[in-house]
C-alpha cells in the first residue's frame, strides 16, 4: 500500500489527517505492525532546539534620503555583510559586537528584532553620483524593513558527536563547557525528534519542503553546508519569514569562552507514503549513535573513546572506561519537543500542507576537509636547536652555571637515559639559592610536569599552550621524550617578516 | 543558613573557624572555602537560630560575614531548559524533571559560579 501526497494534503483539508510526533510514533509501530501503522498515520512531526551557529538573515531597509549605497554596516555595533549594494545586507548569528565583545552579536540582534525591540543601524559609504549619502545612523524596528528573511546555511544537524575532556584543564568549546579529568560530558541533538534521523535516505526532505522553522512556516531551500549524510552527518539549508518568528523558537546565546551562536527551533512535518516512511520514524533514541569525542586533542581528527547512543545520553550518565559520567544536553528537548507538537497542532489545524522535494538531496554525499595549498607553520620551522639540558642528579650550582653561560632562562632535566623528567627555570634556581640547605640536585626542585610540544605540531597549538599555562619556553620531543629542541616566545618571532606571515 | 566569611591571613591570627566554633559551641559546616597564603573565603552553613552568634563572633575575629539568604539566581525566563547546567555543578542543583524541564533545588548550591558561565542563555546569576 501506499498513500499519495495528495490523499494526505485532502485529509489535512477535511481536518481528518492523524498526525503524530516522532516520539510517539515508534510506540504505534509495536502496538500496530507496519501495515496498520501506514494507514492509521499520515503525517510525524519531528523538531529539534539547539545551538546552530551558521544562520542569519537577510535584511532590506529601504532607501534613505539623500539615498546611501551602504558599504559597511552594524546593527547594535555588530556588524553585517555590506557587498549586497545600496541597502541589503546579511547579518551573521556568531558576528561578535565590537564594543560589547561574545556577550553581543549577530543571533542577538535577530532575536532583539524578533521581540519587538529597536536596533540601530549605522552605515558608511564613499558616496557615488548616485549614491551621495556617506553615512546613516538610524533605529529600527522589524516591521520598519521591507524584508527579513531568516537563512540558515547549516541548520538541524542529523546528529552531533558528544564530547569529553581527559586534559587537567576546564575547556570552553562550541559543546559547551567541558570539565578536566573527563568531568563532564556534553551533546547536542534531538535524536528520536530529530528530523534528518527520521529520514535518512532523505526520501521526503529536500528542496521546497515546508518547515516549521523559529515558529514561521518556512521552507527547505536543499543540502545544508558540510553535509555528509554518507556518514549520518546531514545538514539542511533553510529559510524563513523572521516578522513571523517568535522568541520561543529563537534565542541568541554565549558559550562562554567561544562565543555568540542562535538557538533555532526547526521541525519538519513527514508524510507518510509507504512502509519505508514508517519504519525510518519508528527509529528511537537507542538506535542513533554517536562518538564520544576528546575535545582535549587540538585536531581535526580526534579520536574516539566510544560509542554511545542518545538513550544513553539522555539518561544523564554515561559509563566511560567504568566510571560514571554526568551528560548535559546543549540543546534543548523540552523545546524540541514543542516544535514537534507545534507543527502538528498547525498541520491538524489545516495551516500547513505537505510537498515532496521538488529537487532531492543526495543522501550519498561526503565532506571533505580544506584543501590547504599553503601548509600553515610547524614547530620544526622556528624552533631552537641549540639546547643546554640537565642531568636529574646534578648540582644545583651546575644548573645555574649552565643557565649563565646559555642565553635561555629553561633547562630541560633529563636522566640517565636522556629522558624529559622535569625543568627548572632560573626562577626555581634563585628561589633555592635564596633559601640554602634545603635542596642540593636538580631534581629536589625541577618542576616534574612539563608541558611539551613536537616538531610536527602546528605553531597555533603550541602558542595556545603557552597562553593557557602562562609559560615563555616549550622543550620539543621526539616519541621516546628526548629533548630536541626549544620552543621560546623568541622564536615565535621568526615568524613575522619571515615566510609565514605575508 | 549559609555565611560567606572572608578573611585576610596576617600572621599570628587565630583559625577564625575552629576560634568560632570553640567560642559559641555552634557546629559549623564547611562546604566550600578557598584559602592561600593570604586570605580566605569560607561558605560554612550554620543552624538559622544561631546565625547572628556566629556572624558576630567571626566579625569580632576579624572575618567579613554575609549572611547568604539565597543560592544562584534563576531566570526562568531566559532558561530554555537544555541542561547544560546539569553536569557542570559540583551539587547537583540542576536536574530535569519528567518533561525535561529544568529543576533547580538552590538550597543545596554553594555559589561556586560554576553553572553561571556554563549557561549559554545567561539564566543564572550570583546573588549580589
Ligand atoms: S553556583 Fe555552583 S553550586 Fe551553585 S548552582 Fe551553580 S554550579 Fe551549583
Ligand atoms: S544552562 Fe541555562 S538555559 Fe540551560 S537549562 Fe541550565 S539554566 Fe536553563
Amino acid at each position: 500500500m501506499r498513500k499519495s501526497i495528495s490523499e494526505i494534503n485532502q485529509r489535512i483539508r477535511d481536518g481528518n489527517a492523524r498526525v503524530v510526533t516522532a516520539e510517539e510514533m515508534p510506540g504505534i509501530v509495536a502496538e500496530l505492525g507496519e501495515d496498520a501503522a501506514l494507514k492509521e498515520v499520515d503525517v510525524v512531526t519531528t523538531g529539534t532546539f539547539g545551538a546552530m551557529c551558521s544562520s542569519g538573515a537577510f535584511l532590506n531597509f529601504g532607501h534613505a534620503e539623500p539615498p546611501i549605497r551602504m558599504e559597511r554596516i552594524w546593527l547594535n555595533d555588530v556588524e553585517a555583510y555590506g557587498g549586497l549594494a545600496a541597502v541589503d545586507t546579511y547579518i551573521g548569528a556568531t558576528q561578535q559586537s565590537e564594543t560589547r565583545g561574545e556577550e553581543y552579536g549577530g543571533a542577538h540582534v535577530l532575536e532583539d528584532l524578533v521581540a519587538g525591540k529597536a536596533v540601530e543601524l549605522r552605515a558608511s559609504s564613499r558616496g557615488t553620483d548616485c549614491y551621495p549619502r556617506r553615512t546613516i545612523a538610524t533605529e529600527l524596528l522589524l516591521e520598519h524593513l521591507n524584508q527579513a528573511v531568516m537563512c540558515n546555511p547549516r541548520n538541524a544537524y542529523q546528529r552531533y558527536n558528544a564530547a569529553i575532556n581527559t586534559t587537567d584543564r576546564t575547556l570552553h568549546t562550541y559543546m559547551g563547557m567541558l570539565l578536566p579529568n573527563s568531568g563532564n560530558i556534553s551533546f547536542s541533538g534531538a535524536g528520536i525528534l530529530n528530523p534528518i534521523s527520521n529520514d535518512p535516505k532523505l526520501r521526503l526532505i529536500g528542496s521546497g519542503v515546508p518547515i516549521f522553522l523559529c515558529g514561521a512556516p518556512g521552507m527547505v531551500i536543499g543540502e545544508g553546508t558540510q553535509h555528509s549524510s554518507a556518514g549520518g552527518f546531514g545538514t539542511l539549508m533553510v529559510t524563513g519569514d523572521l516578522k513571523q518568528m517568535s522568541q520561543d523558537y529563537l534565542r541568541a546565546a554565549t558559550m562562554t569562552g567561544y562565543g555568540v551562536t542562535l538557538y533555532v527551533g526547526l521541525g519538519i512535518p513527514l508524510p507518510v507514503i509507504d512502509k519505508e516512511v514508517v519504519r525510518a520514524t519508528a527509529v528511537r533514541d537507542e538506535d542513533i549513535n554517536v562518538d564520544l569525542i576528546d575535545y582535549g586533542i587540538p585536531s581535526r581528527n580526534r579520536p574516539a573513546l566510544r560509542k554511545v547512543t542518545y538513550a544513553e545520553l539522555r539518561s544523564g550518565m554515561v559509563t566511560v572506561n567504568g566510571e560514571e559520567i554526568r551528560t548535559s544536553s546543549l540543546s534543548s528537548f523540552n523545546r524540541a519537543r514543542k516544535v514537534a507538537e507545534a507543527l502538528k497542532d498547525w498541520v491538524v489545524a489545516g495551516k500547513m500542507e505537505l510537498s515532496l522535494p521538488t529537487r532531492k538531496i543526495n543522501p550519498k554525499h561526503q565532506v571533505h576537509p580544506m584543501h590547504e595549498t599553503v601548509r600553515g607553520p610547524r614547530v620544526a620551522d622556528i624552533m631552537d636547536k641549540n639546547i643546554v639540558t640537565i642531568g636529574e642528579r646534578e648540582e644545583i650550582r651546575t644548573a645555574a652555571l649552565k643557565l649563565l653561560k646559555g642565553s635561555t632562562n629553561h633547562l630541560p632535566v633529563v636522566n640517565e637515559n636522556s629522558e624529559l623528567v622535569g625543568i627548572v627555570t632560573t626562577f626555581d634556581i634563585s628561589k633555592a639559592v635564596a633559601n640554602p640547605g634545603k635542596a642540593e640536585l636538580v631534581r629536589d626542585i625541577m618542576k616534574k610536569k612539563v608541558i611539551v610540544t613536537t616538531p610536527e605540531e602546528p605553531v597555533d597549538i603550541a602558542v595556545r599552550k603557552l597562553e593557557q599555562n602562562n609559560i615563555s619556553a616549550l622543550p620539543v620531543v621526539d616519541p621516546e621524550r628526548h629533548v630536541v629542541a626549544m620552543l621560546t616566545a623568541i622564536d615565535l618571532g621568526k615568524l613575522f617578516g619571515g615566510r609565514w606571515l605575508k | 543558613m549559609k555565611l560567606l566569611v572572608t578573611f585576610s591571613k596576617g600572621k599570628g591570627r587565630k583559625p577564625i573557624i575552629a576560634q568560632a566554633v570553640r567560642d559559641t559551641g555552634v557546629l559549623i559546616a564547611v562546604e566550600r572555602a578557598v584559602i592561600d597564603s593570604s586570605a580566605g573565603e569560607a561558605l560554612i552553613e550554620v543552624p538559622d537560630d544561631q546565625c547572628r552568634l556566629v556572624r558576630d563572633k567571626m566579625s569580632s575575629l576579624g572575618a567579613n560575614v554575609r549572611i547568604l539568604d539565597h543560592g544562584i539566581l534563576f531566570n526562568e525566563s531566559e532558561c530554555v531548559d537544555c541542561g547544560a547546567c546539569i553536569s557542570i555543578c559540583p551539587r547537583d542543583v540542576f536536574s530535569f524533571d519528567a518533561t525535561f524541564r529544568l529543576i533547580v533545588a538552590d538550597e543545596r548550591c554553594i555559589l561556586c559560579g560554576k553553572c553561571v558561565e556554563a549557561c549559554p542563555h545567561d539564566a543564572l546569576t550570583m546573588p549580589a
